[in-house]
């Protein structure tokens, strides 16, 4: 039988080259891996190997010519014993295709790029846990919060493992982890060298292996070393792996601003995160939701980023005293109702929107004060409802606003509500620098409860 | 510690007849595959990068050899040896590289991203060097969970002067995790030489720093490569730490198939080919051990290019992927496959 030898494409977008030389002449035996022609275009000369044995019976397109096609037949192999003077092209080779662009497309009779993409589905919203009446409640910080549900998902699934700078012996840069290796032993509460990529790919390998692990940035600040990790291997390679390889994993530690400690370590990432399909971002405010939701982060087969804040640790709310108490990760909570302005909030912005709601009400404005939550999936319904029955948004974050979460808010309220808003929504972010060491300029450069009320009064300004 | 080049007398490793065989019919199977590939790539078949293997088929033949079932193997983006070694099937990888459904990755990941949970095979990475403590997260399971598995994690001479190769290495020994580190060094990361990228050229002695021990191996000769293999997972295996494999090797190809690999001679590939090629060492010591005729070596010849002929088959006739797989496996959803 005999085989074809046909033009070669050097490059994905190469159409045709010239063929310069012909290394072996008809007569001639050609083994596998043989170096046959030299081919040649605008970018680069390169050598063409053939890829089956036999003899070369025929060239069909002479050294020399110019503006080959690429999968035009160059030359003809015949294969051992065959009558090499009767070999000639295959009738059912593909025939030289005159555009490049054809020939690649020229795979089954399928679909062609035209079609439209699917509408892409929306994410389910869950129902929020209930806490059962006559449930009494423990004044608890965010800081024990996050303790107690590592602890209490420790206890229930021998996978999980704590791993990170300080987190075992120092018991935690913020104490976070207290007490977990005296509980759980070195085996499950592992302290790193100060290495973030490397831990982090780590307990990525550990992931796609069966474990759960928890790793710990001792502020995502330092994660840049390790977002190669969080998103190329991480999230990406469920899809890469179509749905074979999941990795459940959890990334968390404090994100944002401290206080006073300078632009390197003040860094809010949240918009980075939720940017990325693959990932689930949680950014929560209270202790019961940093506990519900790291719970539920630690049970999910996704990878987690969980971004804490450092100012929020120390701070005391009211926990349930449940045994199991998970919350649903993607479920925005309304924190304050109000009918006159919508203010939008995750982690210690929470705060601000609750105290700038009160100092409005005292101004005689309803305003309504939605927590995320969770940032991927976003529940833009919550939002969407909202500013439906109040017709204005302010869009509060710590971070930048550029190409932010606000931002993100802003556009689907606009795409989904436009009829119902009474003015352009507004946003609260921190001013456009790098963050200030200084006590006067950090203060001007962070967003609070004083930008919130401003914000507010604004697009409610002609409400009266 | 021990870190020591190969000695230049040393003793031909030994092997049965069936694992010559077995060696010999393997590395045809990734020799056949990649060429085939190679073709269909340049009919268009194939599209984006893809990185062929052919030159180097020694190194993943001869280091699966020394694994037993459950073991893990991950490594960077020239992979599809690395699959086949595994035992992944030809016709869903050949279908993965032109992007059909019936692809390993249903279409998804293409040349550098397949994936095997069932055969222990862990990627397929794109990141130069990301496989590394990826891989020794895979040993660090194992440790954790006190079984006597290994991993291997294979990465090239250019993956070695990354960063994070250096943070692995530190937690592996420091936590004496079950992984073997086998450095493909096929003399060029892409288009610069080992000499113009390293200040260290003898790639085993990396981990000197780390107390990992390293041996310098002939990536070239499948049953040397056994050998140091059977001694390296031993080590890993009886819970004394990581151990790096140096194995020198060449790539025939170029780095990627755009590549004219205009920065080496065609000479110095030409020597490799006639004096070292693996498949061609090999298939001498079989016939020169009268473990097979010239006859019988073609008759496997002929059986491996009817599988890369079906599975070049399978891969162009399974349809491209519906549309509807764009939104799928994003995220493991409740219910979801």
């Amino acid at each position: 039988m005999s085989v074809d030898i046909l033009m070669p494409a050097l490059s994905p977008t190469m159409e045709e080259g010239t063929l310069s030389k012909w290394l072996k002449k008809e007569g001639d035996t050609v083994k596998s891996g043989d170096i046959i022609a030299e081919i040649e275009t605008d970018k680069a000369t390169m050598e063409v190997e053939a890829v089956d044995e036999g003899i070369l019976s025929r060239i069909v397109v002479p050294e020399g010519t110019e503006g080959v096609k690429v999968n035009a037949i160059i030359a003809v192999l015949a294969s051992d014993g065959e009558d090499v003077s009767k070999a000639e092209p295959q009738a059912d080779a593909p025939p030289a295709k005159a555009e490049r662009a054809e020939a690649r497309n020229a795979v089954p009779e399928t679909e062609k790029p035209e079609t439209a993409a699917p509408e892409q589905p929306r994410a389910k919203v869950m129902a929020d846990a209930s806490v059962p009446e006559g449930t009494t409640f423990t004044e608890t910080t965010v800081r024990d919060a996050l303790r107690d549900a590592m602890a209490e998902e420790m206890r229930r699934d021998e996978r999980v493992f704590v791993m990170g700078e300080e987190v075992a012996q120092y018991q935690g840069a913020y104490k976070v982890t207290r007490e977990l290796l005296q509980e759980f032993g070195e085996r499950r509460v592992i302290d790193t060298p100060i290495t973030e990529h490397g831990f982090a790919g780590l307990g990525v390998g550990a992931a796609f292996a069966g474990l759960r692990p928890v790793v710990e940035f001792m502020t995502f600040n330092f994660a840049m070393q390790a977002i190669d990790h969080i998103i190329n291997s991480a999230a990406k390679t469920l899809y890469m792996s179509g749905g074979q390889m999941g990795c459940p994993i959890v990334f968390r530690g404090p994100n944002g601003a401290a206080s006073r400690v300078g632009a390197q370590h003040s860094h809010d990432y949240s918009a980075w995160y939720a940017q990325v399909p693959g990932l689930k971002v949680i950014a929560p405010y209270s202790a019961a939701d940093a506990k519900g939701l790291l719970k539920a982060a630690i049970r999910d087969p996704n990878p987690v980023v969980f971004l804490e804040h450092e100012l929020l640790y120390g701070q005391s709310f009211p926990v349930p005293d449940m045994d199991d108490f998970v919350l649903p990760i993607g479920k925005a909570a309304v924190k304050r109702e109000g009918t006159d302005v919508t203010l939008v909030a995750h982690s210690r912005m929470v705060g601000f929107a609750l105290q700038a709601a009160e100092r409005l009400a005292a101004e005689g404005i309803s305003a309504e004060v939605i927590d995320l939550r969770t940032l991927r999936p976003l529940d833009t319904d919550t939002v969407v409802e909202s500013v439906k029955k109040t017709s204005r948004l302010v869009c509060c974050e710590e971070g930048w606003r550029y190409f932010g979460v606000g931002a993100e808010i802003a556009a689907t309220v606009v795409a989904e509500a436009f009829d119902y808003l009474d003015a352009p929504p507004i946003r609260v972010h921190q001013k456009d620098v790098p963050l200030p060491y200084a006590a006067n300029l950090e203060a001007l450069s962070l967003p609070n409860a004083d930008d919130i009320v401003a914000a507010a009064k604004k697009v409610c300004e002609g409400m009266f | 510690m021990a870190t020591k080049p190969k000695s230049s007398k040393k003793v031909p490793a030994k092997a049965s007849k069936a694992d010559m065989l077995k060696f010999y019919r393997e590395m045809l199977l990734i020799r056949r595959f990649e060429e085939k590939a190679g073709q269909l790539y340049g009919m268009g078949k194939i599209a984006g990068f893809c990185h062929l293997y052919i030159g180097q088929e020694a190194v993943v033949t001869g280091m699966q050899a020394c694994l037993k079932d459950g073991d893990q193997v991950i490594t960077g983006y020239r992979d599809h040896g690395h699959m086949l070694a595994c035992g992944l099937d030809p016709n869903g990888v050949m279908a993965e590289l032109t992007g059909r459904i019936g692809g390993l990755s249903r279409g998804k990941g293409g040349s550098m991203h397949m994936f095997s949970k069932e055969k222990n095979f862990y990627g397929g990475h794109g990141i130069v060097g990301a496989q590394v403590p990826l891989g020794t997260g895979l040993a660090f399971a194992n440790k954790y969970r006190g079984n006597d598995h290994v991993s291997l994690a294979y990465f090239g001479d250019g993956a070695a002067n990354q960063g994070q190769v250096y943070e692995a290495f530190n937690m592996a020994s420091l936590w004496k995790l079950p992984v073997i580190y086998v450095i493909e060094n096929n003399m060029y990361a892409m288009g610069t030489s080992v000499e113009r990228a390293s200040a260290e050229v003898e790639l085993f002695k990396r981990g000197i720093s780390f107390e990992i021990e390293g041996e310098e191996v002939d990536g070239m000769d499948v049953l040397a490569v056994r050998e140091a293999g059977q001694k390296a997972v031993a080590h890993a295996r009886a819970g004394k730490g990581p151990y790096i494999l140096e194995m020198k090797t060449y790539r025939y190809r170029g780095h990627s198939m755009s590549d004219p690999a205009k920065y080496r001679k065609r000479e110095e590939v030409d020597d490799i080919r006639t004096h070292h090629d693996p498949i061609d060492g090999l298939k001498g010591q079989i016939i020169e051990q009268g473990h097979a005729t010239e006859d019988d070596l073609k008759k496997i010849d002929n059986e491996i290019k009817a599988i890369v002929k079906e599975a070049a088959d399978f891969s162009l006739e399974s349809p491209e992927p519906d549309p509807s797989e764009l939104w799928t496996d994003v995220l493991i959803e409740e219910g979801a496959r």
